[in-house]
């Protein structure tokens, strides 16, 4: 289990890829984002989107996964704050592969509560092109290794 | 009909309020973040949240949810008076988005939105840029989830 001191400045998690389906892109417009452009090809080439294109809610959600599965699981987190900044900058389509990686930026233990880490991380979102579709610049609370696992690990 | 002709300046407009049931926190988390807290109501009990609650990205969610048939309501409104709607097209991105609170299971979020500014983008004449403000707050009336939003405007 990684703790709060696993994450030194400038420490990376790499984002394994995954496709984004046409038909995952529509179930989750109809049911938070039912504009035309997440919900049919035709709708999306009608738009300055140019095909069938993710909600930006959606690559969020899909980002949030990638971080889930290349650290936040094996990670004692508890959960964040708030998101500093997030830019969609590209579409993302049906048919893209997403992937990329995140880097710790900053890393300070909470004042009112010590055995919580405030880690700032930034998330870079990449398509199969390698153009960035989405950075996230957010705060993951993460919990201190105890005492008694500080001494643990010191053990040979 | 611009956005700010529309909505003055700090105009505040109730969205739509969405209910998270257990069912629908599983549910999401389960395809988009699988996390003790927002998957097991037991697991939840022993984590800084003290029980199970949504992922702040299905609360975000819930707001656009609330948004899209709010602002499609609006545009017909507009039309059986006869007024040209704003056209609004993409978001490129949010900023200091705070999740102020866990959204737990049973929890009704009311959304908001409130128009906060609009700024002509000089590299495109015609078009704005809006900032909006985008608000929850549960059946208590306690503050759940802000950010501000960039919206862009066609002519």
């Amino acid at each position: 289990m990684l703790h709060f001191e696993d994450f030194p400045v400038g420490k990376r998690f790499d984002f394994k890829p995954a496709e984004v389906k046409a038909e995952d892109v529509i179930a989750f417009a109809s049911e938070f984002d039912p504009q035309p452009m997440h919900l049919s090809e035709d709708g999306g080439r009608a738009s300055i989107l140019g095909g069938l294109a993710a909600s930006g809610w959606h690559t969020s959600a899909m980002m949030m996964r990638m971080l889930c599965d290349s650290y936040i699981r094996e990670t004692a987190s508890e959960g964040s704050p708030g998101v500093d900044s997030m830019e969609w900058k590209k579409a993302v389509l049906a048919g893209d592969t997403l992937s990329g990686s995140c880097t710790v930026v900053d890393a300070r233990v909470s004042r009112s509560r010590p055995e919580i880490g405030i880690v700032r991380l930034r998330a870079v979102v990449t398509n199969q092109r390698g153009e960035t579709v989405a950075i996230c610049d957010y705060a993951n609370m993460i919990r201190c290794r105890s005492i008694e696992e500080l001494v643990a690990g010191e053990k040979p | 009909m611009k956005l700010s002709d529309l909505h003055p300046e700090g105009t505040r407009e109730t969205i739509g309020e969405v209910t998270f049931t257990a069912k629908d926190i599983i549910h999401f988390a389960e395809k988009f973040d699988p996390q003790p807290f927002h998957l097991d109501a037991e697991l939840a009990k022993q984590s800084l949240f003290g029980g199970l609650c949504a992922s702040g990205w299905h609360t975000c969610a819930g707001w656009m949810k609330c948004f899209v048939p709010y602002w499609m309501d609006e545009m017909k409104r507009l039309a059986a008076e006869g007024i040209v709607a704003p056209k609004l097209g993409p978001s490129p991105g949010f900023k200091d988005m705070r999740w102020l609170r866990p959204v737990f299971a049973g929890d009704t979020i009311t959304y908001s939105v409130t128009f906060v500014a609009a700024k002509a983008l000089e590299s495109r004449p015609g078009w704005r840029i809006n900032t909006i403000l985008c608000e929850g707050e549960n059946q208590d009336g306690q503050p759940v989830i802000r950010f501000e939003s960039k919206v862009i405007e066609f002519p």
